[in-house]
């Protein structure tokens, strides 16, 4: 019953080629074959965002995804964020702005919000509300993290365009 | 730095590894060589088992083992009552897994341990099970009837009762201008921290030691049960939390699973890991909430009140555990909030139903309890044609009469006694932040097609106290760095620079040069846990007394070094300072270097070490008022919170940073509660909210920002600090102040929860009707 797969896919800047079997989520390849577990697993069906990383520049819930389809794919997860030891102007908001409690909710939600700002370097606080809806948080009343996400856009807007085009034509 | 460090917006040191990724978490431990678990439930809310057969499963490639309560023999343990040890509670306990039947849907049968947690999955679906299906009971109402037993052996469903007897309400109420009854009716829900439950135990066989991680909130108390369980000392168990995702009353408790996971890894001498899926945590870890109270209440023409009267029923789930009749009982507790009701009568009951087990959820029954009281006295208000802000001014204890001795409104050898407070100051400054005034005029229909209203709470809620102590342990080490070892463990808070800003203070060092470490049973042979808003109250005031003792110690090292009276000299950030002269000051670390070079028999040990306990069953009382202001769309039943101010007075702020945090995020979570969330049972006893998707949390949308204001107006006069805690404030008053808002927008009485829109549409067709 042992179907295994060959996957190809560049995560957080490294190649990586590993034998997988077809039936592991993507969120599972990370955190158990990678050893990244800064993707976390909140719920497992794709409600609570807390596994959200980058793939191809689109934010995506790595619990719904197998991952085989992630084949040739470019993923960034939350320990791709920071350059060394410089953080991402997000993770520097999120801090500075108490934007998390236990934090594990956290990396979900500045990958989502790292996806967005890129879409929407200038949002207004309605439109963070709205972005981050689909990413629960059960310590800090999402507030906080609205106004981090605020403070980071200015920073984060100013940055170059995303580096990766998208396979698929949505907007 | 000669500023406080307490009372500084600090940022949070923890953060840094949460923002990077590089938090650990349970589910983050690996080791070598280590297998997963898979718990097999039960599909049956009330069912007997025939047989079980585990060997399709066992054959499977890649199972490691499979066992059910046979195989754990005569190590068979239940999960102990910790608090609230009603007399009658203890023949309802649950065994590890289950023993001839099942109770409830999600009880644990069997275990599977594989190389996977896929294949232990896998595993489960081959174990076969035969069942005789019984009758569940689901409904307290019905349970009382005692037709259909949880545990029929026990011959009821009623498994404890308690009395609160304060004065005479019976002559009050005989007496009363003014009575009323009604019956209110808080629902079924649940913490659901972020992070499941999960475990990994690792029995080392030659050193014949067992850790485990995932362990949190209570982790010397677990660490005992499960080292009688295993007949292991207690010494050779290390509990460790790691990170964790969040607590909220549920998380770290003790359930069936933490005799499971050890007890594998005993057997099997591997590493042995359970992760918790999200349907299972719906299904098997705490349910909360969910009492029912027929309250009455007594009172002059004028709105004095005089008595309360309370039949409450807590529905307990199919078997009581850990916290024992807490529930129903704090429901009881403060019941009377801040007001001076001198006449109170409450009767408890423990009712058991085909329903996973009750547990606390943030201010357990103190959520429950203000709702009732705030909804009552706003009834009062409108019969007695009284303003609901005046009533309740008029009832209000005074600074005058605090230290206020409620009674013994707990089964506990303590009374309640309202510790300190200026009531009537914080609903003030509520009312005039809120702009009260200006916002009732809102009420009713508006041209958004909505009804509007605007609704009050006051509480007051226990902090501290409850199980007796916390401890600290200090040691000074090179370069004059701090290391403080905390017997309190965390679940997100932020001990590790709350407790580093406590410390700073008080031993006079630079915050930068103290590191905190927690969480891991070693560190500290005894500790009880967080929760009851009670880390900084007991731990704080631990961390601070400590300080104070090794401060001392300090300076009589320094003293002896220098040769000079220790009366002359002092502390000031990390230097020792000789007071009034010209002296050059001696870097702590400078003092630790020559200790460690060159002490001598005569002088001791080298290093520069403290330990103290803050030992204190005095709970302090935290206060304040929830205001909101909703609308309502009459067409969908749908409810918007507009509006919402929380104004709680938590004796002293240590980091107005993280108190702000925990009051906005207590009162999204309490709105969540009284709104979206339930946890629905179905035919025959099927809970239908196993999902997010079913169970809905709130999220970014559904809330408005929560404005608060902080007040110190009332240090607690019980610990050196004058702390109070500050955990659970946001979320006290949220039934109670959305009950009458929405009361109030739609000229109804709101008597039982959720506010879900498909039950005030329900509301406003019985109005319609008449």
């Amino acid at each position: 019953m042992s179907t295994k797969s060959i996957l190809n896919l560049t995560v957080n800047g490294k190649a990586y080629e590993k034998l997988v079997e077809v039936r592991m989520t993507l969120a599972d390849f990370l955190r158990n074959e990678l050893d990244l577990t800064g993707t976390h697993l909140g719920c497992e069906h794709g409600v609570c965002g807390a596994c959200t990383v980058i793939m191809n520049g689109e934010a995506v819930r790595s619990c719904l995804l197998l991952a085989v389809q992630a084949e040739g794919a470019t993923l960034e997860t939350v320990e791709g964020l920071a350059d060394g030891d410089q953080l991402h102007p997000l993770q520097a908001a999120f801090q500075d702005r108490h934007a998390l409690q236990c934090g594990f909710c956290t990396p979900g939600f500045l990958m989502t919000a790292s996806a967005f700002l890129k879409e929407n370097p200038q949002p207004t606080d309605a439109e963070i509300r709205q972005a981050i809806s689909g990413n629960i948080c059960r310590c800090t009343g999402y507030q906080p993290i609205i106004e981090a996400i605020a403070q980071a856009a200015p920073e984060v807007g100013g940055s170059p365009p995303p580096r990766h085009s998208r396979e698929s034509g949505n907007p | 730095m000669a500023e406080s460090y307490i009372g500084a917006p600090i940022r949070r040191r923890e953060d840094i590894r949460f923002i990077t990724g590089a938090g650990t978490y349970v589910d983050d431990i690996k080791l070598p060589h280590m297998v997963h678990a898979a718990i097999l439930r039960s599909p049956h809310a009330h069912a007997r088992i025939l047989s079980i057969d585990t060997k399709r499963a066992e054959a499977l490639p890649g199972v490691v083992s499979v066992f059910t309560l046979e195989d754990i023999g005569e190590l068979d343990a239940t999960v102990p009552i910790r608090m609230y040890k009603i007399p009658g509670l203890d023949k309802y306990l649950q065994p590890s897994l289950a023993r001839d039947m099942v109770r409830y849907v999600g009880e644990p049968v069997a275990v599977a341990v594989a190389e996977s947690r896929y294949l232990a999955e896998d595993a489960l679906d081959a174990i076969d099970v035969d069942y005789e299906i019984l009758q569940e009971v689901m409904d307290v109402r019905e349970a009382l009837e005692d037709k259909v037993l949880v545990h029929e052996h026990n011959g009821t469903n009623l498994a404890g009762v308690h009395h609160v007897s304060i004065g005479d309400a019976d002559k009050a109420f005989a007496e009363a201008d003014y009575t009323r009854r009604e019956e209110f009716r808080v629902h079924r829900f649940t913490g659901n921290p972020m992070e499941t439950r999960g475990a990994v135990a690792h029995f080392d066989r030659g050193k014949g030691e067992l850790r485990v991680y995932g362990a949190t909130k209570l982790p010397h108390l677990n660490r005992q049960t499960i080292a009688a369980f295993l007949q292991l000392p207690e010494h050779k168990c290390h509990f460790e939390e790691n990170d964790v995702g969040g607590g909220f009353g549920i998380r770290g408790e003790l359930y069936p699973e933490d005799f499971l996971i050890p007890f594998a890894s005993v057997r099997l001498g591997l590493p042995v890991k359970w992760i918790e899926d999200r349907r299972e945590h719906l299904l098997a870890a705490n349910h909360s909430r969910q009492v029912t109270c027929e309250l009455e209440i007594a009172a002059r023409k004028d709105g004095t009140l005089l008595a309360l009267r309370a039949q409450i029923y807590g529905d307990m789930g199919a078997y009581v555990r850990t916290h024992g009749g807490l529930v129903p009982c704090s429901t009881a507790a403060l019941l009377t909030g801040p007001y001076r009701i001198p006449n109170y009568e409450a009767k408890i009951h423990c009712i058991m139903t085909n329903k996973t087990g009750l547990g606390t959820l943030r201010a357990p029954g103190r959520v429950e309890s203000c709702f009732y009281r705030e909804r009552m006295l706003d009834m009062m208000a409108r019969d007695l044609d009284l303003d609901p802000v005046e009533l309740r001014k008029k009832n209000l204890v005074t600074p005058e009469e605090i230290p206020y001795e409620i009674g013994f409104t707990r089964p506990s050898s303590h009374p309640t006694i309202l510790d300190s407070g200026d009531y009537a100051s914080a609903l003030r400054q509520a009312l005039e932040r809120f702009q009260y005034d200006e916002m009732l005029e809102l009420q009713g229909l508006r041209d958004d097609g909505r009804y509007h209203g605007v609704g009050l709470s006051y509480f007051v809620k226990n902090t501290g106290g409850l199980e007796p102590y916390e401890g600290a342990r200090m040691v000074v080490g090179e370069g004059g760095g701090v290391s403080v070892y905390l017997s309190i463990a965390q679940l997100g808070q932020g001990h590790e620079t709350a407790m580093a800003q406590i410390c700073a203070d008080a031993l006079c060092v630079p915050m930068d040069a103290i590191s905190v470490f927690h969480g891991n049973t070693d560190l500290s042979p005894f500790g009880w846990g967080t929760f009851a808003s009670r880390g900084t109250v007991m731990a704080g005031n631990a961390v601070h007394l400590t300080a104070l003792q090794l401060k001392d110690k300090i300076l009589e090292a320094a003293a002896r070094h220098l040769d000079v009276d220790a009366a002359n000299l002092s502390l000031e950030d990390g230097n020792i300072v000789q007071t009034g002269t010209e002296a050059p000051a001696l870097p702590l670390g400078e003092l630790v270097a020559h200790m460690r070079e060159s002490i001598t028999p005569e002088q001791g040990v080298p290093e520069l070490e403290a330990t103290a306990y803050y030992n204190s069953n005095n709970i302090t009382h935290t206060y304040g008022v929830h205001l909101a202001h909703v609308a309502v769309d009459p067409e969908t039943g749908m409810l918007e919170v507009l509006k919402y101010l929380v104004v709680e007075d938590v004796g002293r702020v240590v980091n107005p940073l993280m108190v702000h945090g925990q009051t906005v995020g207590a009162a999204v979570q309490g709105i969540g509660g009284v709104v979206l969330e339930e946890l629905v049972y179905g035919e025959g006893g099927q809970l239908l909210t196993t999902t997010f998707l079913d169970y809905l949390l709130p999220t970014s949308t559904d809330v408005p920002p929560i404005d608060d204001l902080v007040l110190e107006e009332a240090p607690s006069p019980y610990n050196p600090l004058g702390v109070k805690g500050a955990g659970e404030g946001g979320i006290v008053g949220t039934a109670g102040a959305l009950g009458n808002a929405v009361s109030n927008a739609l000229g109804i009485e709101v008597k039982d929860l959720p506010l879900s829109p498909d039950r005030i549409r329900a509301w406003l067709r019985a109005r319609e009707d008449g």
